[in-house]
């Protein structure tokens, strides 16, 4: 049965089909769906990890006790789970283990755009890289059974227009590995690395990469040569091999599924049967550094196609049309100057309790370490209320480090600010760093009770499993007090006064303490009934009263507009225009009837 | 409608929650079953708040890239005018245009600091002349009494050109994809999607 399947969906169709017993993750963009679909299937466990290091350990145990095991994230996610991935890389697996990651191109909804390939290099594993669904499902399957013959984790390299990306799929059957689940204490020299085992096995890498190295030349069946019009080859994997194809159809091709390690007699061959070699490959030039390295006499590649951002069938025909076909590229003329356009870019909800709390944020004028996450949207203006983010958990750390430069100076003018799910994923430590090591932080947890931005996936604070289950829930305030903290506060954020006085009195403490947001779930949150919490349904802002102050603009509600008419309030106040609630939107949250110095906002008649 | 098996290229625009990832899968299905081959491009992440959201939907024969080269759009189908507007040049000349006749404010309008674009319908007209098509699909939606069906509203309208694909098709794919209780109303909204498009 031939059925359409997002990227993600069918690494989880392949790995079911594999037999996969076990599946972890920790959600990012565009990774997320995989487990989430994996977790459709009855026969295996699954599970959101706290963090992609721990998804890494957990799969690499159950490979470790005969499961075949599927670990999977974003590309940040790998340099989280760095630490073991590098090592599991010499003690090698007993049931199938694919570490799945996905890499953001352009950075749709990422903080960089580092190419993963880079890993497999530089930990010594093989890397296959689908360019579709089809393909997903495919290398899916076959990268567990290297895993398996070859003692190794593999690594599959996805892509936001892999992940993202829907094409049929012929679906097949699942079959069981078979692999005796058992753990072997003889095993020891295996997988105590220690370093007189470790320089062991340090030997058995290189031999594993040699004979991977014969397998990707002679047995791996999805590196393929397709001689058409040989004046031009052109090297590519994933999905670059597809746009590649879909502007140059004419030219020969050699499409290497295995990124690493490579055929290198294959590439011989084909520089043998073609005049000149491009490589197309997406951000950095890995194919063709490793195949200039080789001797090749590579035509183009990096000179001429862009290693910046998210390469598109557009971005290869501009750069390469004029050198393999001799001829420019032609455009259609534009018909009107859409760079002009208003940008639409992604906002808080309506509603949404972050809102609330940048606005306090704002109006004490912190500088805000912030983190990754939603509240990401919290650095936009006219909010303006973020001034750091680098990754997961820094914004603890760092604002601490900040404080230790600025001393006094610094005291009642910064905190730190992330969200419950990144708390836990790395949020933890740097909070402990603060109390053990003395001196100032307030770490406020946004506590909206969901990993929200990545599309609502449980965490061990949210009280349900990957399935809905009920679990047990990390208490934050609990676990604050247990590392040593002892100011712990907790503030509903939409009363803004008292959100306010707490942060204010927190921030000019000289030592750690930390504010929690109660009563804030996510509006996405279906179960939590968020919109329940409000008294009134909607707001509406009296036409007579508004004298256009802009004042309530400055929440940055998505359901709050100018509109541009000169008039006069009923008191007389002359006005350029005013303020409008659009009540397809108003959720009723009342943030604006807090900022409203004139009282113009009132709720609407139900 | 591909002939000989060449690739089309339908591109869908719009703003996060307007359903254009349900459009897509509707198109998605009923041509994979019509035997054509499908790839289907999105980026999600950021749908549901308020950003603007595009799908890439390619079928025929046999396709390669995911993605659609600039100015080789068939079909721009857009569910909001300015996400229309703003990809204007991505359509091949003779490439065909339908909007949904709605206006979601972006921020920057929304604060007062621009504003948004006017005459859009006349610009269309001036380049795609009987190619431009407006359809009034959150209006037919909202007396349908579901705003939400607008988007099944412009895949009736674009599904007038798939004169091979009769509409039993397309209804049967929204009655797979739908749970039960929405079939009525959707099938309605397809209809109507339909007898908004004049065909000269």
């Amino acid at each position: 049965m031939k059925r359409i399947l997002q990227g993600n969906e069918a690494i989880a169709r392949g790995a079911w089909e594999a037999g996969v017993t076990v599946g972890c993750a920790y959600p990012g963009t565009p990774s997320s769906e995989i487990l989430a679909r994996l977790s459709e299937y009855g026969e295996v466990y699954t599970e959101w990890s706290p963090n992609e290091k721990v998804a890494m350990e957990v799969a690499h145990g159950a490979s470790v006790a005969g499961g075949r095991a599927l670990v999977c994230m974003k590309h940040v996610g790998l340099n989280v789970a760095a630490d073991p991935f590098m090592t599991i890389s010499y003690v090698g697996v007993r049931g199938g283990m694919v570490v799945a990651v996905a890499d953001d191109p352009g950075q749709h909804s990422s903080q960089n755009e580092q190419d993963s390939r880079q890993w497999a290099r530089f930990g010594k594993v093989p890397l296959v890289e689908p360019a579709d669904s089809r393909e997903c499902r495919d290398y899916t399957k076959i990268a567990f059974e290297i895993s398996e013959r070859f003692d190794t984790p593999v690594l599959l390299r996805s892509e936001t227009r892999v992940s993202h990306c829907d094409s049929p799929v012929e679906l097949g059957e699942r079959r069981e590995s078979g692999m005796e689940r058992k753990l072997d204490k003889k095993e020891v020299s295996k997988l105590v690395m220690v370093p007189m085992h470790a320089r062991i096995r340090r030997h058995a890498v290189e031999e594993r990469m040699k004979n991977l190295a014969s397998y990707a030349e002679r047995d791996f069946p999805f590196n393929e040569m397709e001689i058409n019009d040989p004046s031009v080859g052109f090297i590519a994997s994933g999905v670059s091999f597809l746009y590649t194809k879909d502007v140059f159809p004419q030219y020969s091709f050699l499409k290497l599924g295995m990124a690493w390690p490579l055929p290198a007699r294959m590439i011989r061959e084909f520089f043998d049967q073609v005049r000149k070699v491009v490589i197309v490959e997406e951000l950095d030039p890995f194919l063709e550094t490793e195949i200039r390295a080789m001797g090749f006499r590579v035509w183009h590649g990096k000179d001429l196609v862009p290693s910046i951002g998210e390469l598109t069938p557009t971005a290869i025909d501009r750069s390469l049309s004029k050198a393999v076909t001799g001829k420019e590229t032609v455009s259609v003329p534009a018909r009107f100057d859409t760079e002009e356009l208003p940008k639409r870019p992604p906002n808080l909800c309506a509603g949404c309790s972050h809102r609330p709390l940048f606005y306090a944020l704002r109006k004490l004028k912190l500088f805000v370490f912030g983190d990754i996450g939603c509240y990401g949207l919290g650095a936009a203006p006219p909010l303006s209320a973020m001034h750091f983010s680098t990754c997961m958990g820094a914004g603890v750390g760092g604002s601490y480090g900040a404080g230790k430069v600025l001393g006094e100076e610094g005291l009642g003018k910064i905190c730190a600010v992330l969200g419950d799910s990144t708390f836990l994923h790395s949020g933890i430590g740097p909070l402990m760093d603060a109390v053990y090591n003395g001196g100032y932080s307030t770490t406020i947890i946004m506590d909206n009770g969901i990993t929200a931005m990545t599309g609502q996936q449980e965490h061990p604070a949210t009280g349900f499993t990957i399935r809905g289950e009920p679990a047990p829930m990390v208490d934050f305030e609990q676990l604050a007090r247990s590392v040593g903290v002892k100011h712990v506060r907790t503030v509903d954020p939409y009363n803004i006064k008292e959100t306010v006085e707490v942060i204010r009195e927190e921030v000019a403490r000289n030592e750690a303490s930390v504010i929690i947001t109660k009563n804030s779930p996510c509006m996405l949150l279906r179960r939590a009934r968020p919109q329940e919490r409000f008294r009134h349904s909607h707001y509406r802002i009296q036409e007579d009263v508004c004298r256009g102050c802009k004042i309530c603009l400055n929440v940055s509600c998505p359901a709050i507009s100018w509109v541009a008419e000169e008039g006069e309030t009923r008191d007389g106040d002359r006005r350029k225009g005013r303020a409008s609630i659009n009540a397809d939107q108003c959720v009723g949250c009342a943030v604006c009837v807090q900022v409203c110095e004139f009282e113009s906002i009132v709720p609407l008649a139900e | 409608m591909s002939q000989n098996g060449e690739t089309k290229n339908i591109f869908l625009s719009g703003v996060g929650g307007q359903g254009t990832i349900l459009a897509g899968n509707i198109l998605g299905q009923v041509l994979l079953e019509a035997g054509y081959d499908v790839k289907k491009a999105e980026v999600h992440g950021m749908a549901q708040r308020g950003g603007d959201v595009t799908t890439h939907f390619r079928y025929g024969k046999k396709v390669y890239s995911p993605l659609i080269k600039e100015g080789d759009v068939d079909f721009l189908v857009s569910f909001e005018l300015l996400e229309g507007l703003r990809y204007i040049n991505w359509v091949k000349p003779g490439g065909k245009v339908i909007i949904n006749n709605h206006r979601i404010l972006p921020p920057a309008v929304n604060l007062g600091k621009m504003a948004y674009p006017a005459g859009m319908e006349e610009i269309f007209k001036k380049h795609f002349g009987e190619n431009f098509w407006i359809v009034d699909g959150r209006g037919i939606a909202k007396a349908l009494g579901n705003i939400q069906v607008a988007n099944v509203v412009l895949i009736g309208a674009l599904s007038r050109f798939f004169p091979s694909l009769e509409p039993e098709p397309w209804i049967d794919v929204i009655k797979s994809i739908l749970p039960p209780r929405l079939h009525e109303i959707n099938v309605k909204a397809f209809y109507e999607g339909r007898r908004a498009i004049k065909i000269e």
